[in-house]
């Protein structure tokens, strides 16, 4: 309920300011065509502008659900009735997941975000084990690890994929996964830090009157005690790769991706195709949070912590 | 040199001092201890904080190490006695792992000192058994009790069967009622078990009721101001906390702990 309200409030909020921002234009209009308008004939015409300079929540809506292209696929499955079910669902698939759809850019940019989440866990965790086994490690490293977070990623994407295409790389999943690795392997840096070195003086005296050595106080001990820490910085990192993909879609030349569907969108000053776009954006990062959720409930299931 | 008679010196410390340096300069956690343990001995350390009982106690565990003097556990150095599994350390939280069952926490020492998997099987139920946990392997340590929990560390400390138990406040963070019993029943596990004990406290009853030899400490230096071999019988239900030599021990802690205070 209380979301809804928000929600509710925001939809008010911002048709309002469309119509505040769309007004301009529909003045403009009167006045070359020399004729007035009253407020009341000025609103509805604020709603169904082409190219609005704040598309109003319904027009949004239909171009995200004409760019899901649910509906039509759904209208493909009907028309087909007269074929085989397996020739159906395959037409239905090929029409959803069409290069002209969301669907598919969504499917891009997912396909981008998971191998820089993934890089980003790998380098994140490698160096945060790194750094907790070697003083040495702390002391260089850290530092270095926290400036980088300081630069601009916008900056720095357009560098990454010239130097990408410099060494040979054509492919541009390659620049993109690197970018986006960037953003995410910090907060997976200082989370496995912390959780690394969270065990107390007492469990690591318990573990040395075993005599235990120091891979197994590594693998008994500060692994499992930082997996609450992990998957807490998992949520954090999972958005970062997908703001670092967006990110690196847009100054590559892509065409393909929802990055790049924001930059042609902005670019052809088609505000919709942007809006769209942003929205599909934000539908994967809810996806994808959803996910990270899941997973994290069955392993704090597994290392059985309370319901 | 490996003595098994049944009188054999355990634990031996001559002459032992040991200084940690801090920042505000150096501090003497021990002055001169000289004890004898024997084989099978409940000794208890008692003391106000800062006497250096639980210093001893890891010193004993080769947690800390001496400055001068010499220490032997079995007749070896603490590090050597250590890597030939010679002591179990009960600390005074339990510390099980949140991430393992009760069982999985009593498997960790076993697993690091590479026992089989059918050998550690045994083996837990064995002490689950004799810390009176039986059934409980598959929970996890949020189900248990405080009480429960450090029974389970206890046994996690039998596991691998050393000879000596080391046990540095085990029950201080619980309460009396709870500690009665855990006491009863360390006692009965001693009978059971025939392990030395060596068992830092804070109070007073608990170290006359548990004891055969009760070793009275005082702070700044850490030193042994009292050594007392307790006349009680080994069998001794909780009632024998009433009779006159228990209170006359009591008292003869108490006066140890006083004289200690007095000579600051």
């Amino acid at each position: 309920m209380p979301v809804l309200t928000v929600l509710g409030l925001i939809l008010v909020i911002w048709y309002a300011a469309s119509v505040w921002m769309n007004s301009t234009w529909v003045y403009d209009q009167a006045e070359r065509a020399g004729t007035m308008v009253s407020f009341a004939e000025m609103v509805p015409q604020t709603m169904t502008q082409e190219r609005p300079l704040l598309p109003p929540p319904h027009q949004v809506g239909a171009e995200l659900w004409e760019g899901l292209r649910l509906g039509s696929g759904y209208e493909v499955f009907l028309q087909s009735a007269d074929q085989p079910i397996l020739d159906r669902l395959q037409a239905t698939l090929d029409h959803v997941f069409s290069k002209k759809g969301l669907v598919y850019h969504g499917y891009v940019t997912f396909k981008g975000t998971m191998m820089g989440f993934g890089l980003g866990i790998l380098f994140g965790s490698l160096l945060a084990m790194a750094i907790v086994r070697f003083r040495v490690m702390d002391m260089s490293v850290m530092p270095w690890a926290i400036i980088s977070q300081t630069i601009p990623i916008v900056a720095l994407a357009p560098m990454i994929i010239t130097v990408s295409s410099q060494m040979g790389l054509t492919d541009r999943d390659v620049p993109k996964a690197v970018i986006s690795a960037y953003l995410s392997f910090f907060p997976v840096l200082v989370s496995m830090v912390k959780g690394l070195r969270s065990p107390d003086q007492m469990q690591l005296d318990l573990l040395k009157t075993y005599g235990a050595g120091e891979g197994a106080v590594f693998l008994k001990l500060r692994l499992p005690a930082s997996m609450p820490y992990f998957f807490a910085s998992l949520k954090v990192a999972v958005a970062a790769s997908l703001v670092g993909t967006i990110v690196g879609e847009l100054p590559t030349g892509a065409i393909e991706g929802l990055g790049a569907r924001m930059l042609i969108g902005s670019q052809f000053g088609e505000p919709l195709i942007m809006w769209a776009a942003l929205f599909a954006a934000a539908i994967l990062a809810g996806l994808l949070i959803v996910a990270v959720g899941i997973v994290e409930r069955l392993a704090r299931k597994r290392m059985g912590v309370p319901a | 040199m490996k003595d098994t008679t049944n009188s054999a010196p355990v634990i031996e410390a001559k002459g032992l001092n040991l200084v940690f340096q801090t920042a505000d300069g150096p501090v003497q956690a021990l002055k001169d201890v000289n004890l004898t343990i024997n084989r099978g001995e409940f000794v208890s350390f008692i003391g106000p904080s800062g006497c250096g009982k639980t210093t001893f106690l890891r010193a004993i565990a080769a947690l800390e190490h001496p400055t001068s003097g010499t220490l032997t556990v079995n007749g070896m150095t603490p590090d050597e006695a250590r890597r030939k599994r010679a002591y179990g350390y009960v600390f005074q939280a339990a510390g099980l792992y949140p991430w393992r069952t009760i069982a999985g926490n009593i498997k960790l020492p076993l697993e690091i000192m590479g026992f089989d998997r059918a050998e550690q099987d045994r083996r837990v139920a064995q002490v689950l058994d004799l810390v009176e946990l039986s059934g409980f392997g598959k929970k996890f340590p949020w189900q248990l009790s405080g009480g429960m929990q450090q029974r389970a560390s206890i046994a996690r400390a039998l596991a691998f069967d050393a000879d000596i138990l080391l046990m540095d406040e085990p029950f201080g963070a619980l309460d009396e009622i709870v500690r009665d019993r855990l006491n009863e029943e360390t006692l009965k596990l001693w009978a059971r078990t025939g392990k030395t004990i060596g068992f830092v406290t804070h109070s007073i009853p608990e170290a006359v009721y548990l004891s055969t030899k009760i070793v009275v400490m005082s702070p700044r230096p850490g030193r042994i101001t009292d050594v007392i071999d307790s006349p009680l019988p080994k069998e001794r239900p909780l009632e024998i906390r009433d009779s006159r030599e228990f209170i006359e021990i009591a008292h003869r802690v108490r006066e140890g702990l006083r004289a200690g205070h007095h000579e600051e």
